[in-house]
């Protein structure tokens, strides 16, 4: 008796420690990024640096628009690729694939996952960027960054989405096909609203994997401050910048390498709580409807 | 029941060893040191640990050194970390490195240190081996940067728009080439920027109508050097003072360097360690 008790205690102080730590690890990161970036945010000033378009260290000039445009962009570029592209998959593997198909097909997109980014980043360099330069420019360029980043988020996209269709009630899959209704039909309108909530969480994560990625962006994107004009001007994602020139900073530069941590935290923030407002309201109209 | 317990037990033990040992490596890292000072030379052989750390353009020759140097002195260990010049810069002045690198000259805002010339290196204008251009004079390199002249034909070679590849913000090579190309004139900001040598020799290889400039320790048959001012960009041109575009490279020490640091220092300078420059490509010192 006291043995269980002792257990459940010990038990549960570990859980609460490891749950505290996670939080504290969050907090400690944005308090230190903040501190670190302070100094930079009163130097440039707020205006400045959010809208300033030149980024120019040695000259003093420190505007991150042009590369806070530029991860909005490749984030948004790889989400419209990705999203159909993710759902369709997951649809044929609850829905369409036979057993065997999957078998093969889940394991292989799972392991993508696996794949190091700088993996993706050479191959992005080597296949993806010479592909897009026969379109035109340099190839180095926000499409190139788009496309490497959908088979990065294609993997996360696609298992939660088939995870969450294969969690709806069978009951409503049955219902669906004995009031007539064809194989498409019951996939368009009765499971995917039923597993939207799922497939908007895999969206949400993939779009953080999205904006937070680095290296790979570095290799395909051309790291050019310019404000990309169109899908195949080069540009400099915020997380690339920092990962460019932290070994080179002091001083205000380096401090204003942590400003850009801080704008790209705050950007994070905004974007998960927006999805998950979206994901919320789009729930309740399901219910209404 | 008694099974299903002791699997909670054994959960819950691992879960605990898990948690205690996380927290004894996190605090052993973090009060380990990270600049070693050097020992003092003790008279029957050298012992101890070097560091070193900066220019990414004398990584590779450093790398060089040191392994020879370590197989002298079984007992003595080099570390040598890239970083960049203005890291080598910092940690020589915080002493948190023995000895720093750079590969251009220290700005005068920048703390005085004590410079040892290690080698000379000169940066070569390159291009894809298939470009027609095989040589351009240091102004029209210059315009090209600038983002003036933007196509091929305006300077002998083929109708084809210049790709301007480049290195980012910081860079030694990048500083270098500023001082002795640029002038006052900045790189344009619509040149693809690459953070290493390396990665702009990839680029420049597999990128047509691209140019871009390296180290002369990374030249290889995958691109092409351009000759400038009518000089082609080798070692012996280099070196008898003809290629324009030549840079110093220094190791730096905080004080007069001593021990250790000193015997390193002393062996890169000597007739041997100068041979190593010369066998990677760099160009020793008189």
């Amino acid at each position: 008796m006291a043995s269980h008790v002792v257990i459940d205690r010990t038990a549960k102080l570990v859980v609460i420690i490891c749950a505290s730590a996670s939080f504290v690890v969050l907090g400690a990161i944005f308090v230190f990024t903040l501190r670190e970036g302070m100094p930079a945010f009163q130097e440039i000033g707020l205006s400045n640096f959010l809208f300033g378009t030149e980024w120019r260290p040695g000259l003093g000039m420190f505007g991150i628009l042009p590369m806070t445009v530029g991860s909005l962009l490749v984030t948004l570029g790889s989400m419209v690729l990705a999203i159909p592209v993710g759902i369709a998959c997951a649809i044929l593997l609850a829905e369409v694939a036979s057993f065997r198909v999957r078998r093969i097909l889940r394991p292989a997109i799972e392991l993508l996952v696996g794949i190091p980014s700088v993996v993706y980043g050479l191959v992005g360099m080597m296949l993806i960027v010479p592909l897009v330069r026969e379109i035109g420019g340099t190839g180095f360029s926000v499409l190139s960054a788009s496309l490497v980043l959908m088979a990065m988020v294609l993997p996360t996209i696609i298992s939660i989405s088939e995870d969450s269709l294969r969690a709806v009630p069978k009951g409503y899959k049955e219902a669906a096909l004995a009031m007539g209704a064809t194989q498409w039909q019951m996939i368009w309108h009765v499971q995917l609203p039923a597993a939207r909530s799922g497939i908007v969480a895999g969206i949400v994560l993939g779009m953080g994997r999205a904006i937070g990625e680095t290296m790979a962006m570095i290799m395909v994107i051309g790291n050019a401050v310019v404000m990309p004009t169109s899908p195949l001007s080069p540009a400099r994602t915020l997380t690339g910048n920092i990962a460019a020139e932290i070994m080179y900073a002091a001083g205000t530069h380096r401090s204003a390498l942590f400003a850009t941590g801080v704008v790209l935290f705050l950007l994070i923030l905004v974007l998960n709580t927006v999805a998950t407002f979206a994901l919320k309201r789009g729930i309740r109209s399901q219910h209404v409807a | 029941m008694k099974t299903h317990l002791g699997k909670r037990r054994f959960i819950l033990l691992m879960s605990s060893i898990l948690t205690i040992g996380l927290v004894l490596s996190s605090t052993s890292c973090a009060s380990s040191p990270t600049a070693t000072p050097t020992e003092p030379t003790t008279p029957t052989g050298l012992s101890g640990t070097i560091t070193e750390a900066g220019s990414t353009s004398v990584q590779p020759l450093a790398e060089r050194l040191a392994d020879v140097f370590m197989q002298m002195h079984p007992k003595v260990t080099v570390t040598i970390q890239g970083g960049g010049s203005s890291v080598g810069i910092t940690s020589a002045d915080e002493g948190t490195v023995d000895i720093g690198a750079a590969s251009r000259e220290l700005k005068p805002s920048e703390p005085p240190l004590v410079k040892h010339l290690l080698a000379r290196d000169g940066i070569a204008i390159v291009t894809p081996p298939a470009n027609t251009v095989t040589g351009l004079t240091k102004d029209e390199v210059r315009r090209i940067f600038a983002d003036e002249v933007t196509n091929w034909s305006q300077v002998g070679g083929a109708d084809a728009e210049i790709i301007v590849i480049a290195r980012e913000e910081g860079s030694g090579t990048r500083g270098a080439f500023e001082e002795m190309v640029m002038g006052e004139d900045l790189i344009t900001s619509n040149a693809i920027l690459q953070l290493s040598n390396g990665a702009v020799r990839t680029t420049v290889s597999t990128t047509p109508n691209s140019i871009g400039f390296l180290s002369f320790g990374y030249l290889d048959t995958s691109v092409k050097a351009l000759a400038v001012d009518g000089v082609e960009g080798t070692v012996e041109n280099a070196k008898n003072g003809s290629y324009p575009i030549v840079r110093p490279l220094y190791f730096l020490t905080k004080e007069a360097p001593t021990g250790l640091g000193k015997e390193f220092i002393d062996f890169c300078l000597s007739a041997e360690g100068q041979s190593i420059v010369t066998d990677e490509g760099f160009i020793p010192v008189d």
